[in-house]
């Protein structure tokens, strides 16, 4: 079978580019959940029904109305195998749940891989836009008008009390989402992150690692989003998390400046021991992959190491994981040779990006 | 740190649970979990990540028990989902949910949200009426300050507008 795009490239399109403050600030994330006023949810709606919503909502697409976000294309969930589902979830275009437990589940998915849009997820619809570096409210503007095109189209469920209408009571009102991912590794290295992480989760604001909710940050990559949905607007919502993310970016910056003022060169150790590891190792797991890369990352943002561009930190991260992995060498891997085969990409790929071309 | 159940992998979940200020903290590997179905062991009746959001559910009835029907009759007349499994699984089931239970959402949306009422996006389209209403709210506030300060010239602008809004609205 031919390679579906999405499957070739793990850096999609859209994180390419350099957006402010990408040197903490990975990417900024918005998600609107709505669905339609006549349908039951998806978790009650018959195989009929989920279908008919699947064809509703598809055909915004197919009638062109979203061209100015640009091209997309419309995969359906069960035609997907299921190591291209699993590599659709490492790159955050779809949820765990579309991909495992949808029934007539679809994504919508633009060429720059900025846009994705679920449906039948646990609500019909779910806009996702991603951007790089810290630009929530470009986010929230451009699906804001993606909603409002798909307004046109259907009838959302809306109530002039509660807003919009969701599966989940934790959604209802505006069924937004913002989100910002932050690699926080001085402010971890300093043992300041709890203090900052606690003070975030006493505002209306919830963090949770990379891959995985709840559990540690994997790579010191943390992942900031309002927990509110109900009684502020969209506006206060993004300006809530922007100001919040502001303050940590300042923290994290200073944090960063005084690990170089008081001990530049056991932090320069840190990231070249890191840099020659991945440069060199035969078995690299996932975890340890993780937290090399976050050194080696925060070596090239403080100059230590310059050959090496940021993005392909962020490729690798994508690259190392088990999905990923096993579509590059194209065959199923067993954890052990996973490891083999992580330890050998990530050694390819520090190579080509030092002798010039990426 | 050892799985506290099998005592064989690694604690992968962790869990903290506070309840007027006593810590119970629970650390087991993922397949444990799994087997567990999600269930935390060494709680009384097990406790799943689930039932979290139930037990914010639950609260409310059980405060004014006695008064109004019992959980388990009242249903979404829609769906067919009714308030008690809405409780345990913490969905709803279609949008006419919200209608149905209303009686008893709005403790667990101050609970979970601090707020009761919407006040974002409104849709474009279907939402014009909704737009004006508010509107019109908006307008007579600015009415009654106008009057107050005694710029009369432009209180009888607003007022005109809000007029004009209303028409539209009564033929709709």
């Amino acid at each position: 079978m031919e390679r579906r795009r999405f499957a070739q490239d793990a850096l999609s399109e859209w994180m390419k580019t350099n957006g402010p403050d990408s040197e903490i600030v990975i990417s900024s994330r918005i998600r609107i959940a709505r669905n339609l006023s006549r349908h039951p949810f998806p978790m009650l709606a018959t195989n009929q029904q989920s279908r008919e919503v699947m064809e509703q909502l598809t055909g915004v697409a197919r009638d062109e109305r979203l061209e100015s976000f640009g091209r997309f294309d419309i995969f359906i969930l069960s035609e997907l195998n299921e190591l291209e589902k699993k590599v659709l979830v490492e790159k955050h275009l779809i949820s765990p749940g579309l991909a495992n437990e949808s029934r007539g589940g679809a994504l919508l998915l633009n060429d720059k891989e900025s846009v994705s849009i679920m449906i039948n997820e646990e609500d019909h619809l779910r806009i996702q836009c991603l951007y790089p570096g810290f630009q929530i409210k470009e986010a929230w503007t451009v699906a804001s008008r993606i909603d409002d095109t798909f307004e046109g189209a259907v009838d959302f469920a809306f109530d002039e009390k509660l807003g919009y209408l969701t599966s989940c009571p934790t959604n209802v009102g505006t069924g937004i989402r913002a989100s910002v991912m932050m690699h926080l590794p001085a402010l971890v290295l300093t043992q300041q992150i709890n203090r900052i992480l606690s003070a975030i989760t006493q505002v209306g604001l919830a963090v949770r690692g990379l891959y995985g909710e709840g559990s540690e940050a994997v790579g010191n990559l943390f992942q900031i989003s309002n927990q509110i949905t109900l009684g502020q607007s969209e506006e206060e919502i993004i300006d809530n998390l922007y100001g919040v993310a502001r303050q940590i970016i300042e923290h994290e910056k200073a944090a960063r400046e005084r690990l170089m003022a008081e001990s530049r060169v056991r932090v320069e150790d840190r990231v070249n021991r890191s840099f020659g590891i991945l440069s060199h190792a035969s078995i690299m797991d996932s975890k340890e992959a993780a937290q090399r890369l976050s050194d080696v990352r925060l070596g090239i943002d403080l100059g230590i190491i310059q050959d090496v561009p940021p993005c392909v930190m962020n490729e690798l991260m994508v690259m190392t994981q088990p999905g990923f992995l096993q579509q590059v060498f194209d065959e199923v891997l067993n954890p052990e040779q996973r490891d083999i085969r992580r330890a050998e990409l990530i050694r390819g790929q520090l190579l080509k990006s030092e002798s010039g071309g990426v | 740190m050892q799985c506290q159940e099998c005592g064989k992998k690694p604690a992968t979940l962790h869990f903290t649970k506070i309840v007027n200020g006593e810590k119970t903290e629970f650390h087991i590997c993922e397949a444990c979990a799994r087997e567990k179905g999600e269930l935390i062991p060494g709680t009384p009746g097990g406790f799943s990540i689930h039932s979290l959001l139930s037990g914010l559910l639950d609260f409310e009835p059980a405060a004014q028990s006695g008064l109004g029907p019992k959980p388990q009759t009242i249903r979404c007349e829609e769906c067919g989902l009714t308030y008690s499994q809405f409780s345990k699984i913490g969905r709803f089931g279609c949008s006419s949910c919200y209608r149905h239970f209303s009686g008893r959402l709005d403790p667990l949306f101050k609970r979970v949200h601090g707020n009761t009422v919407h006040v974002g996006k409104i849709p474009l389209r279907s939402g014009q009426q909704i737009q004006s209403r508010r509107e019109i709210e908006q307008l007579k506030l600015e009415l009654q300050e106008k009057i107050s300060h005694e710029e009369f010239e432009s209180a009888a602008q607003i007022r005109d507008r809000i007029r004009e809004l209303e028409r539209r609205l009564a033929d709709a």
